[in-house]
């Protein structure tokens, strides 16, 4: 299998492969995003309960759940890097802890969005928005602790180190807020119901997570990418490419 | 292992070293042997990676592409076997200020196994004698560095690796160290070291490894 | 000076034992500590400043002030524990001594474990033994004594072995001071519901055990998983 794996642990090969699959991964991610969200915000029908306002959950919870996605996603990367000294893994994870960041930082926002009108307040300790709240600062610890390296390959060993102790933390510290949110539930905070799914927006649902999902991949590809030449600037093959001027 | 024998093994082999440091190819494919018997300069300017090789050969750093082969093994897999088997000083003494001279020698030979009884008549080798009880605050560089030093005189690790160390040391003392080393490498060790003074050896007695200042090609 | 041949003395066996060699580094962490006594003393002057300024910034109703003391004495050990980390690495970083742990003929989790075991006796016990002093100051529930004894003899060597995965991150780093905090900061927060909580519940006069046994169960799995992490962001931070 290492034997098949080799030519795409090239920097070089993968530049080039990935730059032929962004395209396609674009297309179907405008596609499945444009279906999705068209259909979940015109067609599909209002909460009963919660009305329109329920139309936020069709980006609220794909970015929640693809943000802790990310994460893992990098510790996977990260523990590549360390056991089998992939040089590449350390490059895809430096890729994905922002745009994990930033999903994060969506899901928050909307979360809180959503609220206003479920809660009447921007913000409550809600069990959930505070283990987004914590995981974002997880993602701000991986991003601040890479920038503060000047060298790359030690940058990426310091912060996929930092991310596999997160990743075995996160579980913990999800279950310690579930804990304490239970405990100190005063009567003022509604549990707000499990929105019940008919297949009207089951279906948009899937479309739009979908998108999400190749949205993330395309990014990460093009930051990958950019880490990649970042990564190889004494090469060869990647000042040819500079004085080509072209991708 | 029988003497005839490991006189031909190579005590520590480098296959094939790359080293990058921040974007900048410091060497690539370096191939190096250290037998019983040799003294090693690693000559080249400043900046040209001979900290950088150093510390790859004590297993401090990972080098970029390549392997260090101590026994026929990597020292990656093999490092307290190797580490048994190594003495390395690097740039910095690993003096503590808060320590007499006597305190700090005792600590450094009792953690690398070796008997801190001796101290006090190590000192006396590396010209510290009536220091034992100064605090090593009170002492100027060169005497950190004789601190350091002074671990040489107890060790009887084959693998010395010495990254500058005649820094801040005075010419009767440099005179010392290279008959100590001399002596370590008669005795089967091997010796490598940078450094920017001229060794007093004769020239076929020190094999040079050079390195170049390499720029952006 | 030995003239014996060197080349026989290649294989012998590890010269010192783990616990000789444990004990060694434990020994002169403690020494260098009492020899430059502000390490000890300023962390606990810090915990116990920053507890004095609670109820001057919220009022010194004892009430208030016996409702929110634990969480108040938690946060101010965690900040305490986190200003006393840099100790922990950056000296030995700074002058060499670290390089030559690492190249001691031990594994490097016994010597990382030993650092940290004398962070602890040197920052967490102190608090241990100031924190009921401070209770009073703040109206603790006279039932969360025991309650807040227990949470910091279990809950601060936590501290001491998560923080030192981030020192060790961030030791070669010119100014990991805030970096640390916001690397290490996240990863207490379990550390810190439970044991609030449990002090919380002491003070009903409830039993606490469960908070307790989840303390002591991530107390023994960072026990166990820390000084290997610390190992490798050691090797990492020095190349």
């Amino acid at each position: 299998m290492w034997k098949w794996l080799h030519p795409y642990a090239k920097p070089e090969t993968t530049y080039h492969l990935t730059g032929r699959l962004i395209p396609w991964f674009s297309y179907l991610s405008i596609i499945l995003l444009t279906i999705g969200l068209v259909w979940a915000l015109l067609f599909s029908p209002a909460d009963y309960q919660q009305g329109d306002s329920f139309r936020i959950f069709y980006i609220h919870v794909p970015s929640a759940t693809l943000s802790m996605g990310i994460y893992v996603g990098m510790a996977i990367a990260a523990l590549c890097s360390i056991v089998w000294q992939l040089k590449l893994a350390d490059a895809s994870a430096a890729a994905m802890a922002p745009i994990g960041a930033v999903f994060t930082f969506i899901s928050l926002v909307t979360g809180a969005a959503w609220g206003k009108p479920m809660w009447g307040t921007w913000w409550i300790w809600d069990a959930r928005l505070t283990s987004q709240l914590i995981l974002l600062f997880l993602f701000l610890g991986v991003i601040a602790l890479h920038n503060a390296f000047e060298d790359k390959v030690m940058a990426g060993k310091a912060a996929g180190i930092l991310t596999l102790v997160g990743v075995i933390n996160i579980p913990i510290i999800k279950y310690s807020v579930e804990w304490w949110n239970t405990l100190h539930q005063g009567a003022t905070v509604s549990k707000m119901g499990k929105p019940s799914m008919t297949l009207d927006m089951l279906w948009p649902f899937i479309f739009s997570y979908m998108g999400f999902i190749f949205l993330i991949v395309v990014i990460t590809c093009i930051r990958f990418r950019t880490e990649i030449l970042a990564r190889n600037g004494m090469r060869q093959w990647v000042r040819d490419l500079a004085v080509k001027g072209e991708s | 292992m029988n003497s005839t024998e490991s006189l031909n093994q190579p005590l520590l082999e480098a296959n094939n070293l790359t080293c990058i440091r921040e974007d900048r190819v410091l060497f690539e494919s370096l191939n190096m042997q250290a037998l019983p018997g040799d003294i090693i300069q690693v000559e080249g300017p400043n900046g040209s990676g001979k900290t950088s090789l150093l510390r790859i050969l004590a297993g401090l750093s990972r080098p970029y592409e390549g392997d260090v082969l101590f026994n026929k093994t990597s020292i990656g897999k093999a490092h307290e076997d190797y580490h048994q088997n190594l003495l390395y000083l690097g740039h910095l003494p690993g003096v503590k200020g808060e320590m007499t001279a006597q305190e700090n020698l005792e600590f450094n030979l009792s953690l690398h196994g070796m008997a801190p009884e001796n101290a006090e008549k190590t000192l006396a080798e590396v010209n510290l004698l009536g220091f034992e009880d100064a605090l090593a605050s009170h002492l100027s560089a060169g005497q950190h560095r004789r601190i350091a030093l002074a671990k040489l005189w107890q060790s009887k690790a084959p693998i010395w690796i010495l990254d500058e160390p005649f820094t801040a040391i005075d010419k009767l003392g440099v005179k010392n160290l290279e008959a100590k080393f001399l002596q370590h490498a008669n005795n089967g060790g091997c010796v490598i070291l940078t450094t920017h003074q001229d060794l007093s050896f004769p020239e076929n007695r020190v094999k040079k490894v050079t390195l170049q200042y390499r720029f952006f090609k | 000076m030995s003239d014996t041949a060197i080349t026989s003395q290649l294989n012998q066996p590890i010269a010192l034992s783990y616990r000789s060699a444990f004990m060694l580094i434990l020994k002169r962490d403690v020494t260098l500590a009492f020899r430059h006594k502000d390490d000890i003393i300023n962390p606990i002057l810090f915990f116990i400043i920053v507890i004095t300024l609670f109820p001057l910034g919220i009022g010194p109703e004892a009430n208030t002030l016996s409702r929110i003391a634990p969480g108040i004495i938690w946060v101010a050990a965690l900040l305490s524990t986190l200003l006393s980390l840099d100790r922990l690495f950056k000296s030995d970083y700074n002058d060499g001594s670290l390089e030559q742990m690492l190249l001691s003929p031990h594994p490097i989790f016994i010597l990382v474990l030993a650092k940290i075991v004398a962070h602890w006796l040197l920052t967490g016990l102190p608090l241990i033994f100031i924190a009921p002093l401070l209770a009073v100051l703040l109206h603790l529930n006279e039932n969360s004594y025991g309650a807040l004894m227990i949470t910091l003899l279990l809950g601060t060597p936590i501290l001491s072995l998560i923080g030192a995965i981030g020192v060790a991150l961030t030791v070669g780093i010119k100014k990991g001071g805030v970096l640390l905090s916001l690397l290490v900061l996240p990863l207490y927060i379990p550390v810190l519901i439970f044991a609030t909580s449990a002090i919380d519940t002491a003070a009903m006069n409830l039993p606490f055990t469960g908070q307790l046994a989840i303390i002591a169960a991530l107390f023994f799995s960072t026990l166990t998983l820390a000084p290997f992490a610390v190992s490798s962001a050691l090797k990492v931070s020095t190349n």
